[in-house]
């Protein structure tokens, strides 16, 4: 079925593309300079995209395309990650014409984007996240992230210079290696103030489940944690919770400052609008777009949200600082001698693992100081 | 900030606080399908006036800055919800569990597509009555932070559970639930009955969803309901077709709700999938060991179709 599909399609092609003779795996490109002029680009959220949070952030990147001359986005938004998402991309290209997709969710990634790369081999798919590998992956999929767990370290600064209780609270989704690699960096950029601080960090289990969140927040500042963060998909709720319960608040995703202007301490923001910018120039100018795309503070990927005013002298001098020290590449947040809270030795003296470390994307323990567990 | 360090008193701390936080909802919602369950109708669309109500709520409690206003639009709007419902189900060969479904789809559907100006911007919340002045432990303070509605809704627990047995109206509402026949002869229009206890149904369900929005967690998002409205439908059968059974189970899912996030902060952290599923596998035990395969359930109004 999928074969007579191509056939009819690879004819579809050959007719619209004013006849160039196309092999169906360089057919990419003669279609992509015939459309340089104009072509659609398609963005898939898994959630509302104004929820302060993981899906806003990708909307903002993708609204500052539309001002782009001859480029046209479409978006789809509370898209789940079930079969749901293949027909989104589905009519995305056949109904819109899109040439690029962005699936932006971390589950629409096996099996539902790798199917449409085998159906289409001529549109370009790139997903956000680390699952994309040039072995096993189609060579029109590829992925893109960014390291914002060094914005959690800079967080944990400001974090351990805020804190009286030395107790710091982490609302966490799913034990993935990027929140585990979230967690981990703002304790250490806690500890980097304060040796004896912890992190209580506890899993609600989803992406977005309010009540849980808020039930979650509650239970940390119950125990004490007087600075908390989070990372799940809408850090509203935390953020308001929190706040609400006298609790200082690191943001994640997007600016939650608004939501408590006096106990925003700083946040890490997703810089999309720079990433997608650099897809859809490459795509103007119909040069192959890269598979493997990755940047952290020093690309601009991600950015740290203005420090509030509680922010003291001191802290603020730390952040600047580190800061600094990030911007100039090559900063190591895990680095020996580090061990796991199950006494496991993940890093010894000497050994340190920079920002682009291939082995951060697949770690899988939580380091000494953070009081929870992955499973 | 002041912090005391509890230790494991948080434990039941956070269970006592999460059951009056979180039940809310469910207790509104299922005092509302009791209501018309018992008049011999299942509304599975209140998961949809749930959402619905916590739209409306909080958009015209941004709108007027008045949050007693918004709950009063949620009422509203769960009240339209419930009479069309009914009204739809009076038709001959009309499934009511089919046209749930379908509001509770639509509610959703209807309340993403108006919510969306109203997810930025921020609504007062309703306001709660400290209970827990007298204690200097803030954790305390903040467990006995009662919302107002939580009061009204327990209060409308003993309130229909005195009705349904004394007043004339509470005696109509069952009769047309245990037999329509009887109904009729009795005089009485099983439809306009069942019609007027949906739309009360709706009314409680859109309060619900009203808490939701405008005290905990306080905002509305398109994610905010998480299957609440649904549960509470399984709660009152559960609860069966008792309102203060129904008081008594939502307590219940809300204290087991917040057993998971209190037992990780205190460092029991191993397999809190296990304890997130705890009201459900209390569910099933309780199910089971009160059900018989000699007698139907005890308390079912003879008229729901799934119990016909």
């Amino acid at each position: 079925m999928t074969e007579r599909f191509m056939l009819s399609r690879r004819d579809l092609l050959r007719t619209s593309a004013a006849g160039a003779a196309l092999g169906l795996a360089s057919a990419a490109f003669p279609i992509r300079r015939a459309f340089a002029a104009s072509a659609t680009v398609g963005f898939i959220y898994v959630g509302p995209k104004d929820d302060y949070g993981y899906n806003q952030a990708h909307a903002e990147g993708a609204a500052t395309l539309k001002s782009i001359e001859g480029i046209s986005v479409v978006e789809e938004e509370n898209v789940p990650e079930t079969v749901d998402v293949q027909k989104t991309m589905e009519s995305m290209i056949n109904l819109d014409g899109a040439s690029l997709i962005f699936p932006t969710s971390f589950g629409y990634f096996d099996p539902h984007m790798l199917a449409m790369c085998a159906k289409f081999p001529d549109v370009q798919f790139r997903h956000c996240g680390g699952m994309w590998n040039k072995d096993k992956h189609p060579m029109n999929a590829g992925s893109y992230f960014g390291y914002i767990g060094m914005g959690q370290y800079l967080n944990g600064v400001v974090a351990g210079h805020t804190s009286k209780s030395k107790k710091l609270g982490f609302v966490a989704a799913k034990p993935i290696p990027q929140v585990l690699l979230n967690i981990n960096s703002f304790l250490l950029g806690a500890r980097s103030v304060d040796p004896t601080i912890t992190c209580q960090v506890i899993f609600t289990g989803e992406w977005s489940l309010a009540v849980k969140e808020a039930e979650a927040t509650n239970a940390l500042v119950d125990q004490g944690a007087d600075v908390i963060t989070c990372h799940v998909d809408s850090p509203k709720v935390v953020v308001e919770t929190a706040a609400g319960r006298g609790a200082f608040v690191c943001g994640y995703h997007a600016n939650q400052s608004p939501l408590a202007p006096e106990k925003y301490l700083t946040g890490v923001e997703w810089n999309w609008a720079k990433v997608y910018k650099m897809f859809v120039d490459d795509l103007i100018a119909g040069t192959p777009l890269p598979n493997f795309t990755r940047g952290g503070l020093a690309d601009g990927f991600v950015k740290m949200s203005p420090l509030g005013p509680a922010v003291s002298e001191a802290a603020r001098k730390q952040f600047d600082g580190t800061l600094a020290e990030m911007m100039k590449g090559g900063f190591s947040v895990i680095k020996g001698p580090l061990k796991s809270n199950k006494g496991v030795v993940v890093a010894t003296e000497g050994q340190a693992f920079v920002e682009t470390a291939i082995e951060l994307e697949s770690i899988n323990y939580l380091v000494e100081g953070v009081v929870g567990s992955t499973a | 900030m002041e912090t005391t360090d509890i230790g494991l008193w948080g434990v039941p701390l956070a269970m006592l606080g999460g059951a009056i936080r979180v039940s809310t909802p469910f207790i509104f919602v299922s005092l509302g399908e009791a209501i018309t369950e018992r008049s011999g109708r299942i509304n599975l669309g209140l998961e949809g006036t749930l959402v619905f109500g916590a739209m409306s709520a909080y958009a015209v409690a941004v709108v007027t800055g008045s949050p007693w206003l918004g709950l009063l639009a949620a009422a509203f709007a769960g009240l339209c919800f419930g009479l069309f419902h009914g009204w739809i189900c009076k038709f001959p060969k009309v499934n009511d569990i089919a046209i749930g479904i379908a509001l509770m789809l639509f509610g959703s559907g209807l309340a993403f597509f108006f919510g969306k100006p109203f997810i930025q911007p921020s609504a007062p919340d309703l306001p709660a009555i400290p209970f827990g002045a007298w204690s200097s432990i803030p954790q305390v303070q903040a467990a006995l932070n009662v919302n107002v509605l939580f009061l009204i809704g327990a209060a409308l627990a003993v309130f229909l559970w005195w009705a349904f047995r004394n007043t004339r109206v509470g005696l109509i509402v069952r009769v047309v639930g245990d037999s329509a026949d009887a109904a009729r002869a009795m005089g009485l229009n099983p439809n306009t009955v069942r019609l007027l206890a949906t739309g009360a149904g709706g009314a409680l369900a859109g309060i619900g969803g009203a808490y939701l929005s405008l005290y905990y967690p306080g905002s509305w998002t398109e994610r905010i309901s998480s299957g609440q409205g649904l549960m509470a439908v399984a709660l009152v059968i559960f609860a069966r077709w008792n309102p203060l059974g129904c008081f008594a189970a939502a307590l219940l899912f809300g204290g087991a709700g917040a057993l998971g996030p209190a037992l990780q902060s205190v460092g029991v952290t191993q397999g809190y999938y296990l304890f997130y599923a705890a009201p459900y596998i209390l569910t099933l035990v309780i199910m089971i060991a009160t059900s018989s395969p000699s007698r139907t359930l005890a308390g079912a109004p003879g008229e729901l179709s799934i119990t016909k």
